[in-house]
């Protein structure tokens, strides 16, 4: 087959470039510019699809992205699912076939590119059809920033595929003159290819642009915020409901139109013509005059336009008034309809049946204005009973609405409404915009069309070939079905039929069911109204959403200024949060627990070194700083000196330990505050909301300061001798430098805070340089450790070193559900303020239980067993029948160097009044014992701490 | 090409569900709210309680708010005691009440798997596995290899940004049709007599001192012995009539599916860090959905940039799904308290209770709201059950915290 439907010249298509694809494994050939579709139809390929329900072949209904049957499974250049065959371009190598219903997902990784790109502009028109154009020629000449955006691949709307005329030239040279000079202007950006999907609060749209395989992104969502919008979004036609209206050859009255003028394409040889509306009259012209046979025009309505009668007459095309098409024939594609006087309206049909053959049938059942991105953005809708659907009807957005959207039908009124909206929007953008002169237009008169829901006298009286959602096979039976079931409401029908719920979201059918259910139920369609319109438009592919975010960009990667050193060094690294922190250094041939315990070893007996830089920092300035801290720490930090450091915990307003830190007053109005790695974006959100809309009185002002400081923990008995090697000027002595409080000098030729603080019991220093500097004095360090067998090492012994000490780390050893109390850090509670954060929590009956969960520390029995982190504790060896009562669970659990044994801290209800006792653990299936402890294993006296 | 028929498998409707009744003046129990948790609610009121005289007034259409939106995950591997017992007790309902409502709900026990990204997800889930077990809720560890084994299309490979360490596996969760579970209860309510009022919006109450004797509806004044608040968000807005103030908070919470699809994932995946949860439904639509937005809001739509998020989260777990399309969202309010847990039980008002703040949980739970609901307002005193999940936990302290260490949000 060679394009034999192809007319020999006209149409938008490029002749010089032909291109050749595949369907179901025949080679055909289309050219530059042709839709799927329509290269399919000049090959005359009509059935395309099988239908999702019943397996009934399915055709090419329409020539846009409300194609309801005509859905297709790109295999190649790759595979893609469940595209309408009217919206895929065909380009050499399309490899596609058609699809019984569902898609398939490839199983190898889609090798595109998606990315996103941020706009704003004055005016947003949304639809470059002859009312898009107009508003954005009045829009553009007043200077404003405007973008138009039309999902097809070039502008002008139903211009492209009508054949008619503008100032009595070809409606398509106004287009390209207007495209022309909407280029030129500077602030101009077309957007063509690109489908407006989303419209959401404060006229914030969202569009999806096709780009092109062979584009440096393949699909490019666009996120614009717009001052003004104009929707000229057009309107869908509406099919008919009656037997067999589904089958191949039957189309939109109007698309087939668009395949002869924009495509040269005849979608058939012989056709019928039913309509209940001047609007496929048409149709009918354009395709006799391109050398369809138009056997017959059916029209519903009993006087037809005399304009159009004389048109027909004079090409000998004979027009049935008070006719309709009640049921068809054809198996693979229409062969016959079936006609039958509908008499005039409210009167019930004659039985006078005519069997006309053809291959092709055009229905139309008026037009169902696009609404869509209207009701999304909560504009609400009526139902306007000339053109029997419904149209916008007022928004609180800065939008309106202009064109064939508003109900609108002739294309002169169309450019009128266009120019007037796209003025009003420049001029509500606070342009000085005028009207721009919009082309003459033939108008011919328009007669009232009527409006028919289900066709009457339709010949399968139980409507179950009546198909009102072709994309769901949902019929008129289903509708009778779920009406008789008791369902009166329209989201009630829709959910019983599945009508509307298919890649098309209903645009053809979405009025028409609510004409049917309306008509089942007796009563007004616009009583009934719409289901909701909902983002996106046309459906958009995961990947374009997800756009650059994925793989490494999936999220940000925070790593430090010492992070290629620890690379280099072959340290495995832990998640914590964004940051990327080493685990541990694991020497050849060592597993995870011999590094580690090799790595305590060191620090314990000689002197390691632990990159902190993670830890969040936040700056806090203002003259109430010291007030404001009291507030949100559960101790006192008012009474800091300058030049000391206090442990801090921050408690939520349940009294729940939040997060802890180190408190450090850098100056009267100042202090440094550490938070935990994770939790430091929180904090600081936590901190500004109190800050902003609680204590809206108190100067105070914070500063993340997270990634101004490269930091590090010099820990163990060598640490000082190390840094007195490195720093000279600085005195390191206890008595000159002693626990909690800091000192600033030179490290290594760097100006450094040096702070005494120590999260392993053992004697530490915390030595902070810009991040710029992290990594030279890192390795000045290293290097001046040596002697000393200085060790690297990571969060996991940093973890083991705490536990053995009984430090508490936030969000492992606690859970949201754990007072300072429970920890045993009632010390760190003041008693003497009068509020902070969780003050008054902690006089709740349930939180000032004294047998709440307790931390404390577990020694399994067998000392050789590392109990699992999250494994639950119980009060009998025996566990019974569930549910088994347990008392906590453990919640730290690590092998000790200096133990020589397993150990492990866990939260237990009532913990600190069971020191001693002997509580189970289940392990697998069996519970072992383990004995409660106090949970500081090593150096409870504090003596390592100074050296 | 064989045409196939693949939703032709689907079962049908029954042919007849519910009458749609004018309200009578007076009931022995009036249920604010027409969704899921109302519906199951006056279903045991009748079933388990002989109370037939009673109306769920609903002021939009039946199940239509949250029951309608929600993305039908049933599971009960919740952390704490009181949590797991509620949801256990709701999925041992779920297992018989296809049968019982003689309604094809699609419950399908297919599993469902959570992820941990991080080792505190790791230790987090080992946790909530042991605490389920002693629960008696089914519940394993897998290591990654076996997360693949059963879930072959998602990336457990070690170079994602967030790898999968594991994940809890619960084999006997799954998912249900939310329509037919409501429907199915609205049928047999139908058929027992309790009057479905729709169309009909509770303004306010009636009272006689601190006693509540009926409702204001926009369909005039009903009289009622109890009155059973079931309206998640509004909740708060109604008893804001009566001067209690309520401790939740109302979210948007967005879903959305996509086309029809071959069969490719067997289970149901949640993850909490690279934050998406997804099933295939029966017709082969893939239906997500992930966190709340986090503003606070009525309407039952969201933000883009949510939708976003999620869409790269769904892409960098199966990367299969790239081209997918996204065929609708939508969004629902969710009710959420301040410790993550439902608030059910008595009120500061006599013969008024409150079942509300189920958050993103509750069409799991619907079955077990429902029995111990009615038995709270039978009784007049909670079911064992739900008593720790009442009103004064908020005051006591007796918090039932599922935000922190069950790391997982719905």
């Amino acid at each position: 087959m060679s394009n034999e439907f192809r007319l020999a010249d006209g149409g938008r298509i490029d002749r010089d470039r032909p291109v050749r694809f595949d369907f179901e494994g025949q080679q055909l050939q289309g050219y530059a510019g042709d839709t799927l579709a329509s290269a399919l139809l000049a090959n005359g390929v009509h059935r395309v699809a099988t239908s999702n329900k019943y397996g009934r072949p399915r055709g090419i209904m329409a020539a846009g992205a409300e194609e309801p049957n005509a859905l297709v499974q790109v295999e190649a250049p790759f595979p893609e699912p469940m595209l309408p065959a009217t919206t895929v371009e065909v380009r050499d190598g399309l490899q596609a076939s058609g699809l019984p219903g569902k898609g398939r997902l490839a199983t190898e990784e889609d090798p595109a590119r998606y990315d996103t790109m941020h706009t704003h502009c004055d005016v947003l028109v949304v639809g470059a059809g002859p009312a898009g154009l107009a508003a954005a020629l009045s829009a553009a000449r007043s200077g404003a920033r405007v973008i138009v955006a039309d999902a097809d691949t070039e502008f002008g709307g139903s211009l492209l595929g009508s054949g008619q005329t503008l100032d009595g030239r070809a409606a398509t040279d106004w287009v390209r003159r207007t495209t022309a000079e909407l280029a030129e202007h500077p602030e101009v950006r077309l957007l063509p290819r690109t489908t407006v999907f989303g419209y959401y609060e404060d006229n914030y749209l969202v569009a999806l642009e096709h780009r092109g395989d062979d584009a440096s992104s393949r699909q490019r969502i666009w996120r614009m915020r717009a001052r003004e919008v104009v929707l000229a979004t057009g309107a869908h036609e509406r099919p008919l409901v009656f037997s067999g209206n589904d089958r191949p050859g039957i189309m939109l009255a109007g698309s087939a139109r668009t395949y002869v003028n924009r495509y040269a394409v005849l979608p058939g040889r012989r056709a019928v013509v039913f309509t209940t509306n001047d609007s496929a009259y048409a149709a009918a012209i354009d395709l006799h005059d391109a050398g369809v046979e138009i056997v017959a025009v059916v029209d519903a309505r009993e006087v037809v336009s005399t304009y159009w009668a004389s048109l027909c007459v004079e090409r000998g095309i004979r027009i049935h008034a008070s006719t309709g098409v009640v049921s068809t024939s054809g198996t693979d594609r229409i062969t016959s309809a079936h006609l039958s006087s509908l008499g005039p309206e409210g009167n019930h049909p004659t039985s006078v049946r005519q069997v006309v053959t053809c291959d092709l049938l055009l229905v139309s059942g008026g037009w169902n204005p696009a609404v869509h991105l209207h009701s999304q953005a909560r504009g609400s809708v009526r139902f306007a009973e000339d053109i029997g659907a419904f149209v916008p009807d007022g928004t609180d957005q800065a939008a309106r609405s202009a064109g064939a959207v508003t109900g609108v039908l002739a294309t002169g009124k169309c450019l009128t409404s266009g120019a007037e909206a796209g003025r009003d929007a420049a001029r509500a953008a606070g342009f000085d915009a005028e009207l721009a002169r919009v082309p003459d237009s033939k108008h011919a008169p328009i007669l009232a069309a009527r409006h028919l829901w289900v066709v009457p006298g339709s010949g399968d009286s139980d409507g179950t070939t009546q198909f009102v959602d072709l994309a769901r096979d949902a019929t008129v039976a289903d509708v009778r079905r779920a009406v008789a079931a008791g369902m009166d409401n329209v989201e009630h029908v829709k959910r019983y039929t599945t009508i509307g719920t298919a890649h098309d979201q209903g645009k053809t059918s979405g009025t028409l069911s609510t004409g049917v259910i309306a008509e089942v139920l007796g009563v007004g369609v616009g009583e009934l109204g719409t289901t909701t319109f909902r983002a996106p438009y046309t459906p958009v592919t995961f990947a374009a959403l997800a756009g650059r975010e994925r793989g490494d960009l999936y999220d940000p990667v925070r790593v430090t200024a010492m992070h290629d050193w620890h690379v280099e060094q072959g340290a495995l690294f832990e998640n914590v949060g964004q940051w990327k922190r080493p685990w541990y250094y694991p020497h050849s041939g060592e597993d995870m627990e011999t590094a580690v315990l090799r790595e305590c070893y060191a620090v314990r007996s000689g002197v390691g070194m632990q990159d902190v830089s993670t830890l969040g920092k936040i700056d806090v300035q203002g003259p109430d700083a010291a007030e404001f801290l009291d507030l949100v720490y559960t101790n006192k930090m008012s009474t800091l000196k300058v030049g000391r450091i206090r442990y801090g915990l921050m408690c939520t307003a349940d009294g729940m330990v939040f997060d802890d830190g180190t408190v450090t007053r850098t100056a009267e109005h100042r202090y440094l505050i550490s938070t935990t790695s994770g939790g430091a974006a929180n904090v600081l959100a936590h901190l500004e909301d109190w800050l902003q809309t609680e204590w809206t009185h108190l100067r105070v002002h914070l500063t993340s300061v997270t990634e101004h400081w490269a930091t590090i923990a010099l820990v163990g008995p060598e640490s000082r001798q190390v840094l007195a090697d490195v720093a000279p000027e600085l005195d390191v002595d206890n008595d000159g430098f002693g626990f909690m409080t800091w000192q600033e000098g030179n490290v290594a030729g760097v100006h450094a805070r040096v702070c005494r603080i120590s999260f392993s019991g053992e004697l530490a220093f915390e030595i902070n340089v810009p991040w710029w500097y992290g990594r030279e004095v890192w390795e000045v360090l290293m290097a001046g450790g040596r002697p000393y067998g200085i060790t690297p090492y990571g969060t996991e012994t940093m973890h083991v070193l705490r536990a053995e000490k009984g430090f508490p780390i936030v969000g492992q050893d606690t859970d949201g559900t754990i007072t300072p109390h429970d920890l045993g850090m009632s010390w760190a509670v003041s008693k003497k303020k009068d509020d902070f954060l969780g003050k008054r929590s902690f006089s709740r009956p349930d939180t000032a239980r004294t047998d709440r969960k307790h931390l404390v520390g577990l020694l399994p029995e067998d000392t050789n067993l590392v109990l699992p982190e999250g494994a639950q504790i119980v009060e009998q060896p025996e566990l019974g029948e569930p549910p088994v009562p347990m008392l906590g669970h453990v919640t730290s659990s690590y092998r000790s160097a200096v133990l020589g044994s397993g150990f492990a801290l866990a939260v237990v209800k009532g913990g600190r009044d069971r020191v001693g006792e002997t509580l189970y653990s289940p392990v697998g299936d069996r519970p072992v014992p383990v004995t409660v402890t106090e949970p500081v294993f090593y150096d409870k006296e504090g003596a390592r701490r100074d050296g | 090409m064989a045409p196939r028929t693949p939703g032709a498998d689907l079962p049908e409707h029954p042919t007849w569900l519910w009458h749609s009744p004018d309200p009578k003046s007076s009931y022995d129990v009036v249920i604010v709210g027409g969704g899921g948790h109302g519906l199951a609610t006056a279903y045991y009121l009748a079933v388990n309680h002989g109370i037939t005289n009673m109306a769920v007034l609903e002021k939009g259409w039946l199940a239509g708010g949250n029951m309608a939106r929600n993305t039908a995950i049933i599971r009960s591997n919740y952390l704490w005691d009181e949590s797991a017992g509620l949801y256990e007790h709701a999925l041992k309902l779920w297992e018989g009440l296809e049968e019982e409502l003689d309604y094809p709900l699609l419950f399908s026990q297919r599993g469902v798997l959570n992820l941990a990204h991080s080792l505190q997800e790791k230790r987090d889930s080992v946790r909530r596995v042991e605490a389920n077990r002693l629960n008696g809720v089914d519940a394993e560890w897998l290591d990654p290899q076996q997360v693949a084994e059963i879930c072959p299309i998602l990336n457990t490979s070690e170079d994602l940004r967030y790898p999968v360490l594991g994940a809890t596996w619960q084999p006997r969760a799954g998912i249900a049709k939310h329509d037919h579970v409501a429907w199915g209860f609205a049928r047999a309510l139908d058929r027992m007599g309790v009057d479905l009022v729709q169309g009909c919006e509770v303004t306010g109450f009636e009272r006689v001192g601190d006693r509540v004797v009926g409702v204001e509806t926009t369909r005039g004044p009903i009289r009622a012995g109890k009155v059973a608040m079931a309206a998640a968000g509004r909740t708060s807005v109604l008893t804001d009539t009566l001067g209690l103030r309520l401790p939740i908070q109302s979210h948007p919470l967005q879903a959305l599916v996509s086309e029809l699809l071959e069969p490719v994932h067997p289970t149901v995946v949640m993850s909490n860090s690279v934050h998406v949860y997804v099933s295939q439904a029966h017709k082969g639509e893939l239906v997500l959905g992930a966190g709340i937005d986090s503003y606070n809001s009525y309407s039952q739509r969201g933000a883009f940039h949510t939708i976003e998020r999620e869409m790269a989260a769904a892409v960098e777990l199966f990367p299969m799904f790239a081209r997918a399309h996204v065929l609708r969202t939508w969004g629902g309010v969710v009710d959420v308290t301040p410790d993550a847990s439902a608030i059910m039980g008595m009120t500061p008002f006599e013969n008024l209770y409150v079942n509300c703040g189920w958050g993103t949980g509750g069409f799991k739970a619907t079955p077990g709201v429902g029995w111990c609901f009615a038995h709270t307002v039978a009784h007049d005193e909670p079911h064992p059950l739900n008593a720790p999940f009442s009103l004064e936990r908020f005051t006591t302290g007796a918090l039932v915290d599922e935000h922190g260490a069950a790391g997982v949000a719905h």
